[in-house]
């Protein structure tokens, strides 16, 4: 495959046609309508001929925005979604912004359906009122008597396709506020089965392109020999044993001495030669913590006062605690995680004729991408695009505030002559080995019952190193010195904790870190839902009824919380006794807007290995746009949870990450979990996330299964050190 | 050095030394993108392809080994019997995430279902181990093989 980008862009080619209707935003984020993209960043196009094209500013790493997004302009328009297609946004932060994030584009924190829920509904009501305003005008009948339906326009005892009226309506202005449909003329919005993914067809038959099947002709492929030590440097390197390798062209070090770039024809000559090179480390500056190290000054941590009082009184709690009847303590580990999307990073830097460049990249976060090309390439930000492909997953690791991957590219080709295209390549040991982890975390828990098991004091101390500070994201989610994302779902739990304390203590720099799957969600609900379950078999209560005592309605998120509790337990006939021989486990999480309820059933434990039979989840995330899109989501942010708490670490020794691959970063596999159910709960509330929210409760669940079928509590990560599974 | 390979029904030329890893040839050479780069090490599936039939793991499979075999690729699917049932299904159940095992678990589904028409779930299981998903598709991935196994019955 070849791919070559016009000099003007997609968008400006597009608009060389005749009478096309765009509608999106103006840069003031005004609705607004044009014949000419150029004068505003469309959220919808509709060509003379009809043709409907969604403009999707999400990119599509699996959790779909490309049918979501889709289904909203669907709907308001008023066709069908085979008479719709879907094309990716150029990067453009001061329209495609994320109305949540502030002024860059990007998509994270399970914000795609969340904050394009208003925006495209009423970009393609405008645009269905401006063409039956067109076709009113030409009919001599009342706009209010028509309406269009699967592409046509209908009513007043006329009907026409709506490609007949494109051209009219670009002369008229776009509505300030246009009639968004009712829930009951609703076909598609929360509709099952109404709606297929819309880019199934690629993925199945190989023609999908993600930034890895990029090739463009005369390309120079790079993978970089980066030091076995996060922050050495080069000291200087022999290529001699890779001169005259077929393929080689040339070995360079990176202006910032992080590596050394191997430039070959191909990809397999690239990783071949890279084999072959001798590279000498300055190690001076390099990272040398041991994950033992790290452990142990992380419980150090939660042992002491906390730095940070997050929420209550810490000594005063301790206090109460000290003084109850009885008093559940327990410490809970959480190690480094790696992210390991499907896809290895990726990304190509393609010079054009005028001196600019285009990045093409399954671009989480284009903004960051496309400002650090600029100022690595001393290039204007307008000579600088930004292509957005296919991502083969992400997990948060391609939405990084360094651009990491983006920037060795761009160091790779500003170290050429610039005028060969340079695609930067990592293998599987480079993403395993160069990641930017999930920050290990230490908690530490103190309950205190009283003779009755009421809670009297919940003394909760949390330690880690902040995925935020020192990073540009760092006004925007650290305010008086605590880094929320280190206690979210722990420090906001909708549950009415008596006399609840929560103290977080940053830790120093370990390595690097970065959001991964549901953030601090990720540990923060194991230890809640496992605590909860704790004061449960303390108190012989059952955990259902506890946890729906903990949530009384007094705000709209208990009443949810509570919502999907009980469906689960409708789903798993939670008030019978499991079947012999079987073991559930219940967990609960709010997260990103979302309430997720999870139950996971075992066999097995004791003596005998413990085999994931079945998981049933609840979900509450408002209106469910595409039911089917929800499900699946909430199906993969269960397995990604539960292979996680298995069995998967990173350690480092002296500084160096000790695993290197799949085989010592065992993925899940199909043969772990047995069945997954997934419930929705109807909602007209606004849309909510659920790329992350299935995520959080499905560690804890799987956790308070294997204790109630008789193995051990696990408070250490992952399971397998102390759990056999089958 | 120069060979002839057989893909997807026709003989190809390619440039590639002893030693290249088939999937490298079949991205790089023939642009034939489909097949995709997990692990390179045998342990996700993402590379598969088949080798006379059976479902290979293209990125330790040497390009010397191959010069007799007949080579199949995803690409090849749209116009197998098994293949397209598959297509099918995948498309019904909404298998896909990312997508960039999926192209393997196609590969690979449909060597199942070549010698075993109709699998136990405990087949799926057994003979899927091997291709992970990241996006942890995998209960509609079974699903998928199924409801292929249906639609070829007729
Ligand atoms: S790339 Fe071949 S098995 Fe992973
Ligand atoms: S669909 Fe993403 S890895 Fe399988």
């Amino acid at each position: 495959m070849n791919i070559s980008t016009s000099r003007r862009g997609f968008l400006q080619g597009a608009a060389a046609t005749a009478a096309v209707l765009y509608v999106g935003a103006r840069s003031d984020g005004a609705l607004a309508a044009s014949s000419d993209s150029t004068d505003l960043n469309p959220f919808v196009r509709i060509g003379a001929d009809g043709h409907v094209t969604a403009i999707v500013k999400h990119f599509e790493m699996g959790q779909g925005p490309s049918t979501g997004l889709t289904t909203l302009i669907a709907e308001e328009l008023g066709v069908t979604m085979d008479q719709i297609d879907y094309e990716f946004a150029p990067s453009n932060p001061q329209v495609y912004n994320n109305t949540l994030f502030g002024a860059f584009q990007g998509t994270g924190g399970s914000t795609a359906m969340a904050n394009s829920y208003s925006q495209y509904r009423t970009a393609g009501a405008a645009a269905r009122e401006m063409l039956i305003e067109a076709a009113a005008a030409e009919w001599g009948v009342d706009a209010a008597e028509l309406d269009i339906v699967a592409g046509e326009i209908t009513g007043a005892g006329q009907a026409a396709p709506l490609a007949g009226f494109v051209a009219a309506a670009t002369a008229l202005e776009a509505p300030a506020e246009p009639r968004l449909r009712t829930p009951e003329e609703w076909r598609l919005i929360g509709q099952d089965g109404a709606v297929r993914r819309k880019d199934t067809p690629v993925k199945i038959n190989g023609s999908g392109v993600f930034a890895m099947d990029l090739q463009f002709d005369n390309q120079l492929v790079v993978v970089i020999a980066r030091a076995p030590r996060r922050g050495a440097t080069v000291a200087g390197f022999d290529a001699s044993d890779a001169e005259g390798m077929n393929g080689f062209v040339m070995a360079q070090t990176l202006p910032d001495a992080s590596g050394v770039a191997v430039y070959a024809e191909t990809t397999w000559a690239a990783i071949s030669a890279r084999d072959m090179l001798a590279v000498e480390w300055d190690f001076s500056a390099a990272e040398d913590r041991s994950s033992d190290q790290i452990r142990e000054e992380l419980i150090a941590g939660v042992n002491g006062p906390s730095t940070y009082e997050t929420r209550g009184d810490q000594s005063e709690t301790a206090a109460a605690v000290d003084g109850a009847a009885t008093v559940i303590d327990k410490t809970f580990y959480f190690p480094l995680l790696a992210h390991a999307p499907m896809e290895p990073l990726t990304c190509t830097i393609e010079p054009l004729d005028d001196g600019g460049v285009v990045l093409h990249d399954g671009a989480q976060f284009p903004t960051f991408g496309h400002m650090t090309l600029s100022q690595v390439l001393e290039l204007p930000m307008e000579k600088v695009q930004v292509k957005t492909v296919l991502a083969g997953g992400s997990f948060g690791r391609r939405a990084n505030p360094t651009a990491d991957y983006n920037l060795e590219c761009a160091m790779a080709f500003a170290m050429t002559d610039r005028t060969r295209p340079v695609k930067l390549v990592w293998t599987r040991e480079d993403d395993i080995r160069r990641g930017y982890y999930r920050p290990a975390f230490a908690h530490r828990v103190r309950v205190g019952l009283d003779e009755n098991g009421a809670i009297v004091g919940w003394d909760h101390r949390i330690a880690g190193q902040s995925i935020m500070k020192g990073t540009s994201m760092e006004q925007m989610a650290v305010h008086d010195g605590v880094d929320h994302s280190s206690v979210e779902g722990v420090a906001d739990t909708p549950y009415a904790v008596p006399g609840m304390a929560v103290g977080l203590t940053d830790h120093a720099k370990a390595t690097s870190v970065l959001w991964w799957r549901s953030v601090g969600h990720s540990h923060t609900a194991y230890v809640m839902e496992s605590m909860i379950d704790m004061v449960a078999q303390e108190t012989d209560a059952d955990p259902l009824a506890l946890r729906l005592s903990m949530l009384p309605g007094d705000t709209p998120a208990q009443t949810r919380m509570a919502g999907v509790l009980n469906r689960v337990a409708d789903m798993t006939g939670w008030s019978d006794a499991p079947a012999e021989g079987r073991a559930r486990g219940l967990a609960v999480h709010h997260s990103f807007g979302s309430f997720v309820a999870e139950v996971v059933e075992v066999s097995g434990g004791g003596d005998d290995p413990v085999k994931i039979e079945k998981v049933s989840a609840a979900v509450d995330c408002g209106v469910p746009v595409n039911p089917d899109v929800i499900r699946a989501q909430i199906e993969g942010g269960i397995g990604y949870g539960i292979g996680h708490v298995m069995r998967n670490r990173i350690t480092l020794t002296d500084g160096e990450v000790d695993q290197y691959n799949f085989p010592d970063y065992e993925p899940l596999r199909i043969t772990d979990i047995g069945a997954i159910e997934v419930d929705i709960i109807a909602s007209m509330e606004a849309p909510t996330g659920v790329g992350e929210p299935g995520t959080p409760p499905s560690g804890p669940a799987l956790a308070n299964a294997i204790a109630r079928a008789g193995s051990a509590r696990v408070t250490e990560l992952p399971m397998i050190d102390e759990v056999d599974f089958a | 050095m120069t060979r002839e390979l057989k893909v997807n029904g026709e003989t190809r030329t390619v440039e590639a030394e002893d030693g290249t890893p088939l999937l490298w040839v079949i991205r790089d050479e023939l642009k034939m993108t489909g097949t995709k780069f997990g692990c390179g090490v045998a342990a996700c599936g993402a590379c598969t392809v088949h080798l006379d039939g059976a479902p290979v793991r293209s990125c330790q499979t040497y390009i010397e080994d191959v010069a007799d075999s007949e080579i199949r690729t995803i690409e090849a699917m749209e116009t197998d019997r098994i293949g397209t049932a598959v297509q099918q299904a995948w498309t019904e159940l909404d298998v896909v995430q990312c997508g960039y095992c999926q192209s393997g678990q196609i590969m690979s589904a449909v060597g199942l279902l070549a010698e075993n028409p109709k699998p136990s779930v405990e087949d799926i299981d057994g003979y899927m181990w091997g291709n992970a998903c990241r996006c942890a598709t995998y209960q509609r991935i079974r699903a998928g093989v199924l409801r292929a196994s249906e639609i070829l019955e007729g």
